[in-house]
């Protein structure tokens, strides 16, 4: 195999200074009743040429690939610059290890201060961390941190309009805790039912968590929502799943957020089957002792020399164990290195101008669909680059016609309830060409 | 470095009886198990009725973290605020400025079953 | 005096923002093809003005930020990385090919499953392969990394008491475990119990058995255990545990020692969770991804997490519903990403090259263990499986050098650190764990620095202390870092 480096002479030479006859007699502490006798039944192995050729078929056997998509709903297609892969691919990069020898990771510790940097600006809060799994555990992760700050308080509102992956996630994380969950409806501009909220919250109540944009795409009120929830001393958690939306729209931080968090797979990662993205996790200092995960500061070292250490490490499991602030370890980092070189490309001026792209897209997708009979946009509240549109059939049939044509016409809602069973959420990005949105409208048309 | 005066526990605190407030800090020994000290975490608060064997307090250090229990039951009465800027304090001066916390205690006899300086220096020996 | 150029080759790079300038970009966008509106027409006045702080700067500026930072980190493919228990091994290079296949790559996750074959296929390999080397009925790839595999294991087993009535309220963990154990059972909702480990750093069956009893829901071990040393009375454990209606969770961080040698399954085990980025070669990347996926035994099958791939005919598909799951613990369906590079690794490697990968694993680590031996204090002697772990006990009494100062100076001798002060059951432990990867050479260059730094720690104990002299950086101040924590950077 040619990923073993010894030749038969250096093992010969290795069991001799270990003195041992064979390799099997490194394995006698197996007892024999529990020893595997037999051979794995496990394809044989493959040669990299043929390996090649096994992916290829696979990947071929996706044939989304060679459709035009309409999708969004919590992964989103966005241009990614040739950089990013072409600097990740580095060895130094994505073979190194955790950071914990600072002297000899000053590169990835130097990347994740400037992500943590970078996620404050964007979501307008003080400080944030190296990322967790994705959006839906960042989500829960916040639900679990509000309840760690409001000891005394046991009842969580949660959006009905936050992404159903998250809220199923967040379902599985709290189900150990005595928490009585309130789930909020929407209203009729397909946000999230102010007076409602208002109503659900008391001074039992550790957190409101909404979605901005939510899964329907419509951009909630966040001041409104900042306001109610902190006149009952509660927290607001704001999470998202298409941030690229924080280049264009005012940050939850500046209406009030105490936590932001999300999906951050837009950041210059392909959507790759849903993963690997990245959570991201953003909050305001004074609750900076109760996050999750990994955080890095700045120091000196012992010449004066500026430097980066991993910083606030007894909140994390490694040293304070049953008691710490969450179970994680491993986190994204690779794909938090390729969000920090995407943040970096685009910059200042060019989060705008990407985010701008969205919105156009989305409004000219949603102009020409308002000229449609037969097709109906219910909400009309701000959006970003997805909203519902309604159809007179249940979308899934609708959706299967547009496949046909070789087109992905946006996410079933139906999947999701039966309120929803003839809607449709479509999602336009600065990948979506105008060609390909006036195909989309006119096979709509036809169909509906 | 073990001060005669004061009385100490197995968890090493140490207490100062004043009146019927007993004042509480981590020892010498402790601190300097713990090495530098970087934040002083989770204080009871006043108001706050505590048994003995509570935690009322974390200790941290860089890599390391360590729990205050209270020695004594009764109910805070104040904290030491110097230290959630100056958590140093309690390397620097174990006994003064580093205390932790004042506790009005409920019942003095309490006190009897802590150990004196011998006691305590007695007791880190036999288990080093 | 001002330097002229960057300094050598330990080039010095600022903080991204600080190269920032109003004019410079990097971005490249087309114009838009579809007519412009205003976006205050849509968002009124939420239109942000811009986001304060965000960096300006030209794409060479980029290439040569990361590219320079990157020169500052070690990685695997730099040399050797004995860190016991993290398993770094060798990333092959096909495995970053396949999974940058654009059908891959550019699939989204809630496409509908027609369109899809090839990414659930994949999934469904994995999954059986996984299960075929731990010997288990089910599988779950969803659990993003190990302690989100732990953390679906436990809960796992929770909803499987519950539904028999009672999900208990302990969990039993080693002195020895890892730091996820304990949280995630916490997470999970237990208490924990911690178990001492015996004379001989193992598990003493006694003491599981004094520990258990009908509040127990589950013991968390891991086997090998972290000193390396294959726990030889797994089995009575296990039947102690099932006698009193507990279920053993297998931390499987160490399954790189056990591939066609032993399997959980056939040892008692419920279930376990494997690190893809250990034992299946996918990178760490400076800190993740991982993949955590669990495989379990069939009473515990239908409680993992949803969806899971079912396959009728040539036709995959995913499953949703199912009563008894515990629900979701991520989106989608894992870091499919990882999946992918791990299954190229199994199927480059066989049932036979992986039996080989865990031979020579052994192998390797006993070899550390013989030449190491005479030079630093070995606390537990059991037999070595993949790994080691001396301790500083010598070093330290004659001359009051530490586990840190020698792992700072392997760093002069251009390795990167064991893993350092873990276990817990081991004061001053140096846990040293080769993989199959290294060859003769790099493991004697390793240990001949190891020995070189137990006699400068004799001769001239400060150099040692001082270590490393040779980084770009020195030791750093993490106390100031911790007092006075600079999380992100601002303007001055």
């Amino acid at each position: 195999m040619r990923y073993f480096a010894n030749a038969p002479a250096d093992e010969k030479a290795m069991l001799e200074t270990i003195g041992a006859k064979s390799i099997d007699e490194l394995f006698a502490s197996i007892p024999k009743e529990i020893r595997f006798n037999g051979k794995m039944n496990l394809d044989p192995a493959l040669s990299e040429m043929e390996l090649v050729q096994f992916f290829n078929e696979l990947a071929n056997k996706n044939t989304y690939t060679n459709m035009t998509s309409f999708l969004g709903g919590g992964m989103y297609h966005h241009f990614v610059p040739s950089h990013v892969d072409q600097l990740v691919l580095r060895s130094e990069i994505y073979t190194a290890y955790t950071p914990y020898q600072a002297e000899i990771a000053q590169g990835t510790l130097q990347t994740i201060f400037e992500f943590q940097s970078m996620i404050t600006m964007l979501t307008g809060m003080d400080v944030a961390n190296a990322s967790l799994y994705d959006g839906a555990t960042a989500c829960s992760e916040a639900v679990l941190m509000a309840d760690r700050v409001q000891k005394k308080r046991s009842k969580v509102i949660i959006s009905g309009l936050i992404n159903p992956q998250f809220r199923e996630v967040c379902d599985t994380y709290m189900s150990h805790l005595d928490l009585q969950v309130v789930t909020i409806p929407q209203d009729s501009s397909g946000r999230t039912d102010l007076a409602a909220t208002v109503e659900a919250i008391d001074d039992n109540t550790s957190c409101v968590l909404i979605q901005s944009p939510n899964f329907l795409g419509s951009i909630e009120d966040v001041a409104a929502f900042a306001g109610v929830t902190h006149k009952k001393g509660a927290m607001l958690i704001v999470s998202m799943t298409e941030p690229i939306n924080m280049g264009l729209v005012k940050s939850p931080g500046e209406l009030g957020a105490d936590i932001v968090c999300g999906e951050g797979q837009s950041f210059g990662i392909p959507a790759s089957y849903g993963g690997p993205g990245l959570g991201f996790f953003a909050t305001r200092d004074k609750f900076v002792r109760q996050m999750p995960g990994r955080l890095v500061g700045k120091t000196k070292d012992v010449n004066g020399k500026d430097g980066f250490v991993l910083a606030l490490a007894t909140r994390e499991q490694h040293i304070r164990r049953e008691k710490a602030t969450s179970n994680i370890c491993t986190n994204q980092g690779l794909f938090m290195t390729m969000a920090t070189i995407y943040l970096e490309t685009v910059g200042k001026v060019g989060i705008k101008k990407v985010a701008e792209l969205n919105l156009q897209k989305a409004a000219y997708l949603r102009q020409k669909i308002t000229s449609i009979k037969g097709v109906e946009i219910p909400y009309q509240s701000p959006y970003f680059n997805e909203f519902v549109i309604r159809v007179r059939k249940p979308a899934a049939s609708v959706l299967a016609e547009l496949e046909k044509k070789d087109i992905v016409g946006g996410l079933d809602l139906g999947r999701f309830s039966d309120d929803w069973k003839n809607d449709i959420l479509v999602c336009a990005t600065e990948l979506t060409s105008k060609a390909d949105i006036d195909r989309f409208v006119t096979e709509l048309e036809v169909l509906a | 470095m073990y001060p005669d005066d004061l009385r100490y526990s197995e968890d090493h605190e140490w207490v100062r009886l004043e009146g019927d407030v007993a004042t509480i800090g981590i020892t010498h020994h402790a601190q300097e198990a713990l090495g530098e000290i970087v934040f002083v975490g989770d204080l009871a608060e006043s108001g706050d009725e505590v048994e003995k064997g509570d935690s009322v307090g974390s200790i941290e250090s860089v890599k390391a973290v360590s729990d205050v229990f209270s020695p004594l039951t009764g109910e805070i009465v104040e904290g030491n605020e110097n230290l959630d800027d100056s958590p140093e304090l309690i390397n620097s001066d174990p006994y003064g400025d580093g205390w932790i916390l004042k506790v009005k205690l409920s019942d003095k006899s309490e006190l009897e079953e802590l150990m004196d300086s011998a006691a305590y220096q007695e007791f880190l020996k036999e288990n080093d | 005096m001002r330097k002229l150029g960057e300094t050598g080759l330990k080039i010095s790079e600022p903080v991204i923002f600080e190269r920032s300038r109003p004019g410079r970009f990097a971005y490249s966008f087309p114009k838009a093809d579809v007519p412009e509106i205003d976006p205050s027409e849509v968002l009124g006045d939420l239109v942000r003005d811009e986001v304060p702080g965000m960096p300006e700067v030209s794409e060479n500026f980029i290439i040569r930020h990361f590219v320079r930072l990157s020169s500052w980190n070690y990685g695997i493919d730099t040399g050797m990385f004995p860190l016991g228990s993290c398993t770094m091994k060798y990333n092959p290079k096909i495995n970053e090919a396949v999974a940058r296949n654009n059908g891959f790559l550019a699939s989204h996750p809630l496409a509908p499953e027609h369109l899809v074959q090839g990414n659930l296929e994949l999934l469904w390999r994995l999954a059986e392969a996984l299960k075929e080397i731990t010997g288990m009925a089910g599988c779950s790839l969803q659990p993003a990394a190990g302690a989100q595999g732990e953390f679906t294991g436990i809960r796992m087993i929770r909803a499987c008491l519950e539904k028999k009535g009672d999900p208990r309220q302990v969990v039993l963990i080693p002195d020895s475990a890892h730091g996820t154990n304990p949280a995630s059972a916490v997470l999970s909702g237990y208490k924990v119990k911690e178990i001492k480990s015996g004379p001989d750093g193992c598990l003493d069956p006694k003491a599981v058995e004094e520990a258990m009893d009908e509040t127990v829901a589950a013991i968390m071990l891991t086997n090998p255990n972290t000193l390396g040393i294959f726990e030889d009375k797994i089995k009575e454990i296990c039947d102690i545990v099932h006698a009193k209606g507990g279920m053993v969770y297998m931390d499987g961080a160490n399954l790189n020692a056990l591939m066609g040698k032993s399997r959980p399954g056939d040892f008692g085990v419920d279930v376990l969770h494997m690190n893809l980025h250990k034992t299946f070669s996918t990178p760490h990347g400076g800190g993740g991804p991982g993949a955590g996926p669990i495989s379990c035994v069939a009473e515990l099958e239908p409680f993992m997490p949803t969806p899971v791939i079912a396959k009728d005919g040539d036709v995959f598909r995913l499953e949703f519903n199912r009563a008894d799951s515990i629900g979701r613990v991520k989106g989608h369906f894992g870091n499919f990403g990882v999946l992918v590079r791990a299954l190229a690794y199994i199927l480059a490697m066989g049932p036979d090259g992986l039996e080989r990968v865990t031979e020579l694993a052994v192998l390797n680590a006993n070899y550390i263990r013989a030449r190491l031996k005479d030079t630093f204090h070995l606390r537990y002697t059991g037999s070595t499986m993949h790994e080691v772990v001396f301790d500083d006990k010598i070093q330290k009494e004659e001359t009051g050098i530490t586990t840190m100062d020698i792992a700072k100076r392997l760093i002069d001798y251009g390795f990167h650190p064991m893993t350092v002060y873990f276990p817990l059951i081991v004061p001053g432990a140096m846990m040293i764990e080769p993989t199959e990867s290294e060859s003769k050479e790099s493991l004697d260059a390793f240990c001949d620095a190891m020995v070189a730094i137990s006699h400068e720690a004799e001769k001239s104990p400060e150099v040692v202390k001082e270590a490393p002299h040779l980084s770009r950086i020195q030791r750093l101040d993490e106390v100031a870092a911790n007092r006075n924590p600079v999380l992100k950077w601002q303007p001055e």
